[in-house]
This record gives C-alpha cells, structure tokens and sequence, in this order.
C-alpha cells in the first residue's frame, strides 16, 4: 500500500513538473454510486495529470451534503472546489463574496461560445461575472417504459401518455402497476413539470417558470396538470412512501410495473441491468408529446480560499478550464449518463435514448430552463410541498391545489 | 436541606441491593401466572428481535435472492461476500476501501470524546450537588434546556465559535462540539449521582481539610464506578453513531465510520445492494452492540445508583 | 454550606466556580447565545445566510400560514403524547416483569436495550421495509394465504404516525425501561415487606406504593425522553422523508430543510424559535415548582 502511494506521489510530481504550482484541491460532491464515481474520477484523472492532488470528500446524497458545503464555506473552512446543483443554491454565497471569480478564464476561453444553452452559463453568471462550472446537462422530462410488460399483455406500447392511461386498467387487471413512482416531494414535483409541458404546454412552461405568471399558473391549462397528477394517483401502488427514485425504476427493470416519469439518469439502471433501449425498455422525451429538455445539472463552484494563497485560486482556474475541455466533457458525460455542456464534441457511444436528447438539444426552441434554475430553493420547497401534500390527499380538490399554486407563483422569486 | 440529606441516607443501601430483583418473591415454578409473564417478556423480546433478524437475514443472502424474496426468509445460500464487501472494498466517492478507513477515525474520534466530556461533565455535576454558589442552579437550568436545542440551528454559530478557536475541521473541533452537546444528560446523571451520596462522607473530608479537588478525586470519583460505566455506555453509542458532527466538524481527514456508512447506504444512483447495507449497519453498530451486551449489567446497576434522586 | 469566610462573595467557592467555567461558558455561549442569536435573526430576511435586515413578524406570519408547519406541530403533539405514554407505560411494566425474579434476566435486558445502540440511519430503513406493505408483514402474512389481511399503517396519511411510534418506541423504550428498573430497585426493601404484610396485591404496591417513590427517575426519563421526541428528525427522514405527502413531516425536519436545503435561514430561525418558547412554555413551571420550593424550604 505504501509503495503504492509513493509511486502515485512520484508520478503525480512527474506530471506536475508541467505546472507552475501543485497545491491539494478538496472536492466535496455527492456522486457516490458506481456510475457517478466512474464518472468523478475523469475528474479526479485530469486533475491529478495537470500536476495538482485531489482530495475527495464524497457524502452521499444531496441533502447529506449541501448543508456541510454551506455550512464549510460560510464558516470559513472553504474546499478547494465543490459540486453543487446549477442554479441558486449558491446564490447567497456568491453574493458575500465567498466564491472565486472565474471571469478572467471564462472570458480567455470563450466559455460563451461554446457552452449551449447559454442559459447554463447565465445561471453560472451574477452582475456579469462568472463564478461557477456547468459540467453537464440533466433533464427530467423522460418517460421510461418496459416494453415486455406491454407486449406479455398484447398491449401495443404506448407511444404518448394519452395512450398509456387508456392501456393503464389492463395492466392493474394483470397485476402490474402502471406507474411506478417514488414518495419523495421532488420526485413528484418533477413528474407535474412534466406533465406541465406534455400537457400543458411550453408555453404554460416557460410562462411559470420564466415570468412567474399567477395567470398562468390559474390558468384552464394548468387546471389539466393538476387533473393529470390527481388521476395519476390511481395508477401507482401502495408502497411509494419513502421510496427512492431508483427504487422505482427497478420496478420497471424488473417488469412489476409499467412505466416511470424520471430524468434521464434513471437511464443508468437500465444499462446497469443490462437492459438496452429499444429491446427490453424505450424512452418517451416529453411524454412523447413535447419532446423537449429542461436544463437541470451539475455545477462545480471554488470557494474563495482563506487569505491570500495565489497557489489554490491559479489551481482553481487550471480546474474550471479541464472540466469544460473537450476530452473531458466527453468521457465524463458519457460515464454519467447526462449530455455534455458543448455542442462541438463527437458522441459516438452514446446509446440511443442519451442520442435522442442530443438532437433535440440541436433546436434552442426545445431546451427549457430546469425548475431549480428558475425559482430559489425556498419556492422550489413551498411547490415540492404542494404536489407532494396534493398527490397524497385525495380529498384535496383540484381546486383548492391549484388556488395555492397561485399564492406561491404570486410571491414566487 | 434536611429532607434532601434523609433522602439520601434512605437511598443509600438501594445501591448495593440493586442487582437483586426486589418484586415480590417468585411463586412457584410453573403457574398460570409464570406463563403469562414469560410469554409477555417473549413477545416483548420478538418485537425488538425483529428488525435485528431481519438485518442478519438479509446481510446474508445474494442480490438475486433478495429480489425476490420474502425478507423474513432465511437466506437458501449463506454468502459473507457482503460482509466483506462492506468492510474492505465499498466504494465511496473515488475511494473503495470500504468502512475499514472511517473505523479507526471514528475510534480516534470516539475515545477523546468520551474522556474530555465525562471528565468535564463530572466535574460539573460534583460543583452543582456539592459546591452550589449563586446562580449554579441558574446554569443548571439553562444546561437542561441546551438538551432540547434542535442541533441543526446551532450548527452556524458553532461552525464561527471553533472557527475563531481555530479548531475548525479537526480532531480537537469534533471533540469539543461532542463535550458541548454530551454536557447536559451528563451532567444531570452526575449531579443526581453525587447528590445522593451521604452528605457525612463530604463533611468528614472537609474537616480532614480536603479541597474541592481533593474530596473530588480521593473521595468521590473512587466510589463512582457505577456512574461512570453509565456515561461512558451513552457516550460511547452517541458519539459513535453521530454523523453529523464528525462531517462538519472533524475534517476529512477524520471523517468517521458513520460517514462512510451514509455514503454506502444512501447512494443515490445505482442498484441498491441491500446486503452490504445491512452488513454495513452491523459492522458500524458493532462497537456500540459489544459494549450494551458485556457491560449491560453494569449500566442497570450505574442508572440504579444514579438517577433515583431527581 | 460552603464553610470558606472570605468576605467576598464573588471569591466564594472560587475552586467550584472555576472548574464550573467550562460549563458556565458552555451555557452562556453556545445554549443562551445560540438561543438569543436564532430569536434575532427570526425577524430577519436572511436566505442562504444570515443577514441584517430586519422584517418585523413577517416570517412568523408565513410559518403560521403554511400548512406544513402547522401539520408538523400537530404531528409532534400527536406523537409526543403518544410516545411519551407508551414508552413510560411499556417501559414500566417490562422492568416490573424482569423485576420478578426471572430467568435469563440478563438475556431479555439485553435485546429490549440493544436498539439504544444503533444509529437510525439504517434501523429506519430497515423498519420502512419491514412495515412496508408490498415487502413487509402485510405481503408475508398474504403469502400464507390471508389474502385479505391488511397492514399498511405506513402508507396510510392518517395512520402514518403510528408506523413511526412502531419504530420510534423499539428504539427508545429500553432505555427507559433500565431506567425505571433502576428505580424499582432503588426503593428500599423494608416497602416490599411492608406491603406483603399488608396484604397488598403486588400490582397495587407497585401502581401506588413504588410508582410515587420513584419521582426522580420519572423526572430523569422525562427529561432525556421529551429532548428527543423534541429533536425527532432522524426517524422520519430514514421511514418516510415526511410522507406520505406532508402527513409525517415534524417541526425539527421543517427547521433543517429550510436552514439548508431551502436556503431560507430567517423562516428555519422562525420555526425553531417557536420550538424554543414552547419548551421553555412547558419547563419553566417546572422549574418554579424544582428550585422555587426548595429555596423556601431553606
């Protein structure tokens, strides 16, 4: 073991005789399943070759771990760089000066010309200045369906969400549950913002999110998101409490239920059960309605440093660069499941479902901001309360749900 | 003064009873009374078996058999290749070295812990039952309600304290948040504990001209045993299986068991591999489970001589 | 009873008031200052971090319209109450059981104590799968046949709680049940006899003989029993992150989500304040009747 660590030392300071300085980067991050660390480790890799050690603080899941990178930064114990979700989360930290400016090197590179949507760099971007990483692209807006179930019942499979409620009473007949899903609020949260666009609209989409409209968030349209949420109460089983997302997709997997309304990294179950897309399972974008993208994902941001220590911030800058370099965008997306955040990278192995994504990432028109993104955490939270208290009350009308959405779009910031 | 000082000369031989059953006398052997006594300890016993049977059973078998399966069934085909697993090669993060790494942290982190606040706790207790001065029972007052403080919404204020201590993310930063929180419940044992001891010994010492540290340390801390094994029980499970102290507070570096058990159990992509879990949870629990089954008896016999007086 | 003559009184007990200092500072700092820190920043906007602009009542007035906090109080009253009986009243009638001369004393102290010693982040999990109604107990007994058997107090809102007293008392009644053991045996013997001779049934001497006598140990249980259920977060996060829906959301899980995860540290403070004055609501009586007659007594 110790030889092991003396030669990883010996060549990690081989590698480093390129750069001007090797200093320990911390990275906390949330990634801890095989999948992910597969993925953090082209990190890790690139990291370590530009001469620099990296540190990794992993905590499993994102609620574990956000509150540590918080309470760190703002108590003064900053990590070299940290994973955090694209959008507000670290709006406040941003705002007391706690994080390094990443301009200089945003600007040197030309990070506006290449990373798409540019909506991903606006969220990294406060009073113009740029001070986090988007490293890729997640979107929620997937249906994931077993075709097997669908095709033992002499069921065609449903190619849009109008056909899947009229296939869902036979599989209840079959003992199947049609729609599997998981009891955490964002897990709800997530299948009405899907419902929003693919029955809703874009526009009612893009007018919630965008303009915070009360009107639209009334509107005779949204009325049908909520009437879809309250039906597809019905379709689900009695055991969802406190389950988690991959939880539910296993039941997919494992054909005991028929579909589930999950972002694309449920796409990594699939593959991990040896599953392909178009043979054992298929993938609706939109619902099939709508196929669009919303631009949820990971960003790293770089916690100013204490004091002056040039060494970590010229560190932190080499860092910034490497995650959005070409090669590297490449093998992590690639590992991860997610798209990358450049449209000038070659995806050859990228499976069928990740390729879809891809062109319909090619119309600006289809690419729609991701809710967390959109709103702060705390109406983010106040709306996750909402779907989830409406989804399991079913003496909660439609009417009553739909009222307290507009109190919460009103005073949405 | 009066009443508390008969209290405790009444209390005083309940100590060396309290390893005896003092209910009535049994009956005779085998009586409808005695079966129903039995049963209702066994029913009693296989509600608290039931999750611990469960975690065993399940830490035993293969993926595929728990997919399919009943979990109260026992495992067709035993593996420890779970076990294993937990121990030596479950990845977290970059780093697949199992719960083997955060062991010995947390052993590092554990034992200090436990001195410095059970010294300090201790202490405490003997200023407030033996030395009260003005304003004790005030801080006193105060200690008890510390203990029903949500730990979250101290976390900011404390993260500035160790900062500015410049213990912020060691060793000595999760120790002394671990002597801050332990302080209260200890205290209160403590204090009740030598309260309820005979006011005479106390007396004796001060006319031989004993101080505060020296009745404390030739006096009272060699008749303390019982109470002693009781904080150390408590601390050492509290501290063990706390996570959210060690991951703000020890650092990284230091980083205890119950971080890695998080990370292997709360992995948030991936098939869930719910015999590592369960086996994880066993070898974390370990330390704790060891200490509850050989010292038990110690701890009845510690709470008895020291929470009878309030 | 200090016997020191020095005049003055600050110099009084100097050797106790130094080594009280560790506490002394503990109190002052960390619980008086946190407290007084989290009352003020209450009526602050503060978000993602703590800031000083000051906004009256507002976040009050937001906490009390939010049906999550509300549902919250009701579920921890609703469930304190409940834990508190149940565990007192468990734990009692086990230590009186084991109080009996029994065999194998030891054996069943030691697995009614031993889930004291694990941590919740995995017991919860364990629990969620055991009363989970598609895995646990309900599809068990049906796999035997009962088809119509049903148990499935955890995917039920109005049951919910009551899958979370399963767990939550397995956890907790142990301790309380050495506790009060530890009580039992604290009372002399000389009672016992007495009683016999009486002629009281033994079930009457403990109801209303050795219950009464053993104040200090209530009071000692109470204590460390209601600062957890107070603190309750761990178990529901671990069963039912809250559900189903809001149905088991409790007020120290509504505190951490906003502190962190909803970024909204002004609404957490508010929260937890509202904690802070109901404890201090039920323990200052408390403390009146503890200290108040003793200092009368002197």
């Amino acid at each position: 073991m110790l030889k092991v660590k003396g030669f990883l030392t010996a060549a990690t300071m081989l590698a480093g005789a390129s750069s001007a300085y090797a200093a320990d980067l911390e990275v906390t991050h949330w990634w801890t399943s095989g999948g992910e660390a597969a993925a953090v480790k082209v990190f890790a890799d690139a990291v370590t070759g530009a001469g620099h050690n990296w540190v990794d603080s992993a905590i499993a899941g994102g609620s574990n771990a956000r509150p540590i990178i918080i309470s760190r930064i703002s108590g003064g114990d900053p990590m070299g760089a940290t994973q955090l979700n694209t959008g507000r989360d670290a709006e406040d930290l941003i705002k007391a000066g706690l994080m390094t400016d990443l301009t200089e090197i945003a600007e040197k590179e030309g990070w506006a010309d290449f990373i798409r949507p540019a909506k991903l760099l606006e969220s990294c971007t406060y009073e113009g200045r740029v001070y986090c990483v988007p490293v890729n692209i997640h979107s929620f807006q997937w249906m994931w369906l077993n075709r097997g179930v669908y095709e033992n019942n002499n069921l065609a499979v449903p190619a849009n969400w109008e056909e899947f409620i009229e296939t869902a009473p036979k599989l209840k007949e079959a003992g199947i549950t049609p729609l599997a899903v998981g009891g955490e609020a964002w897990q709800l949260t997530g299948m009405a913002n899907v419902f929003q666009v693919a029955l809703g609209s874009v526009d009612l989409y893009r007018q919630i999110k965008e303009q915070k409209s009360a009107e639209a968030a009334g509107s005779p349209e949204m009325r049908k998101v909520f009437e879809a949420v309250a039906a597809a109460r019905g379709l689900v089983d009695s055991g969802y409490v406190g389950r988690a997302w991959n939880d539910a997709t296993n039941m997919v997997i494992t054909g005991k239920a028929g579909a589930q309304i999950m972002g694309d990294w449920a796409q990594g179950e699939f593959s991990l059960a040896g599953q392909t897309a178009g043979n054992e399972y298929d993938c609706l974008p939109g619902l099939g309605a709508n196929p669009v993208l919303d631009t949820g994902g990971d960003s790293f941001f770089f916690p100013k440093p204490n004091g002056d220590q040039p060494e970590i911030v010229a560190a932190q800058l080499e860092m910034a660069s490497l995650l959005v370099s070409k090669q590297v965008q490449v093998d992590f997306n690639l590992r991860k499941g997610s798209l990358p955040i450049r449209g000038d990278i070659n995806l050859d192995d990228a499976n069928a479902c990740m390729k879809k994504g891809i062109s319909i990432l090619a119309n600006p028109e289809n690419i729609l901001p991701g809710s967390e993104q959109a709103f702060s955490s705390d109406t983010q939270g106040q709306i996750e309360d909402l779907w989830v208290e409406f989804f399991s009350s079913p003496e909660m009308s439609v009417d009553e749900a739909q009222t307290r959405f507009v109190e919460i779009i009103e005073y949405a910031d | 003064m009066t009443v508390e000082s008969y209290e405790i000369t009444r209390a005083k031989p309940s100590k060396s009873s309290a390893k005896e059953p003092s209910g009535a006398k049994p009956l005779r052997r085998i009586n409808p009374t005695r079966i129903m006594l039995y049963s209702v300890l066994l029913v009693a016993a296989v509600y608290y078996l039931l999750p611990l049977y469960v975690m065993m059973m399940t830490s035993l078998k293969g993926l595929p058999e728990i997919r399919l399966g009943n979990i109260f069934a026992p495992p067709m085909e035993v593996t420890f290749a779970p076990w294993a697993k937990a121990w030596d090669t479950a990845c977290t993060g970059l780093y697949c070295e199992g719960l083997k790494v955060g062991f010995w942290n947390s052993v590092r982190i554990t034992i200090p812990s436990v001195i410095m606040s059970i010294t300090i706790a201790s202490v405490n207790g003997y200023a407030l039952s033996n030395w009260k001065f003005k304003g004790s029972e005030v801080f006193f007052t105060i200690l008890i309600f510390g203990s029903f403080i949500p730990y979250q919404v101290m976390l900011y204020p404390l993260v500035i304290v160790t900062r500015e201590l410049g213990i912020f993310g060691s060793l000595q930063g999760v120790i002394f948040i671990h002597t801050i929180f332990g302080m209260p419940i200890l205290t209160l044992l403590f204090r009740n504990y030598f309260a309820a001891l005979p006011e005479e010994l106390f007396k004796a010492a001060r006319v031989d001209g004993a101080g505060f540290w020296g009745i404390f340390l030739k006096v009272l801390v060699p008749m303390s045993a019982p109470i002693f094994v009781v904080a150390v029980i408590l601390q050492v499970t509290g501290i063990w299986n706390d996570f959210l102290f060690g991951v703000i507070f020890a650092g990284v570096k230091n980083f205890p068991m119950t971080v890695q058990l998080n990370n292997i159990v709360n992995t948030t992509q991936g098939v869930k591999e719910y015999n590592v879990n369960m086996a994880a949870t066993l070898l974390t629990g370990a330390v704790p489970l060891a200490v509850y089954f050989f010292s038990g008896r110690f701890f009845v016999r510690g709470v008895a001589a020291g929470a009878v007086k309030g | 009873m200090s016997i020191a003559k020095r005049p003055n009184p600050l110099f009084r007990n100097l050797n106790a008031k130094i080594a009280a200092l560790p506490m002394i500072a503990t109190t002052l700092v960390v619980f008086l200052g946190c407290s007084i820190w989290t009352v003020i920043y209450s009526f602050s906007k503060s978000r993602a971090l703590p800031v000083n602009e000051f906004v009256g009542f507002a976040q009050y007035e937001r906490l009390f319209r939010t049906s999550r906090w509300l549902i919250s109080l009701e579920n921890i009253v609703i469930y304190g109450v409940l834990s508190l009986l149940i565990s007192f009243v468990i734990g009692f009638i086990l230590a009186a059981l084991i109080d009996q001369k029994i065999r194998f004393e030891d054996t069943f102290r030691t697995i009614y104590l031993y889930p004291f010693a694990l941590s919740f982040i995995v017991t919860g999990i364990v629990w969620q799968w055991i009363l989970n109604p598609s895995l646990g107990i309900q599809e068990t007994v049906r796999s035997w046949g009962f088809e119509n058997f049903t148990f499935d107090l955890i995917a039920n809102r109005g049951t919910v709680l009551y899958a979370l007293l399963i767990a939550g008392i397995w956890q907790g009644t142990g301790f309380v049940m050495v506790l009060m053991l530890a009580g039992i045996r604290g009372v002399d013997r000389e009672i016992w006899n007495a009683a016999r001779i009486d002629g009281i049934p033994v079930w009457k001497t403990y109801l209303f003989v050795i219950v009464p006598m053993m104040r200090g140990v209530m009071v000692t249980t109470l204590v460390i029993v209601a600062a957890g259920i107070v603190k309750l977060y761990d178990l529901v996060v671990a069963m039912t992150q809250g559900g189903p829906g809001i149905a088991s959301e409790v007020p120290a899980k509504y505190v951490y989500d906003f502190m962190f995860a909803r970024a909204n540290v002004g609404q957490a403070l508010a929260a937890s304040t509202v904690m802070l004055t109901t404890v201090l609501i039920i323990l200052i009586p408390w403390v009146y009747l503890e200290y108040g007659k003793k200092k009368a007594q002197r």
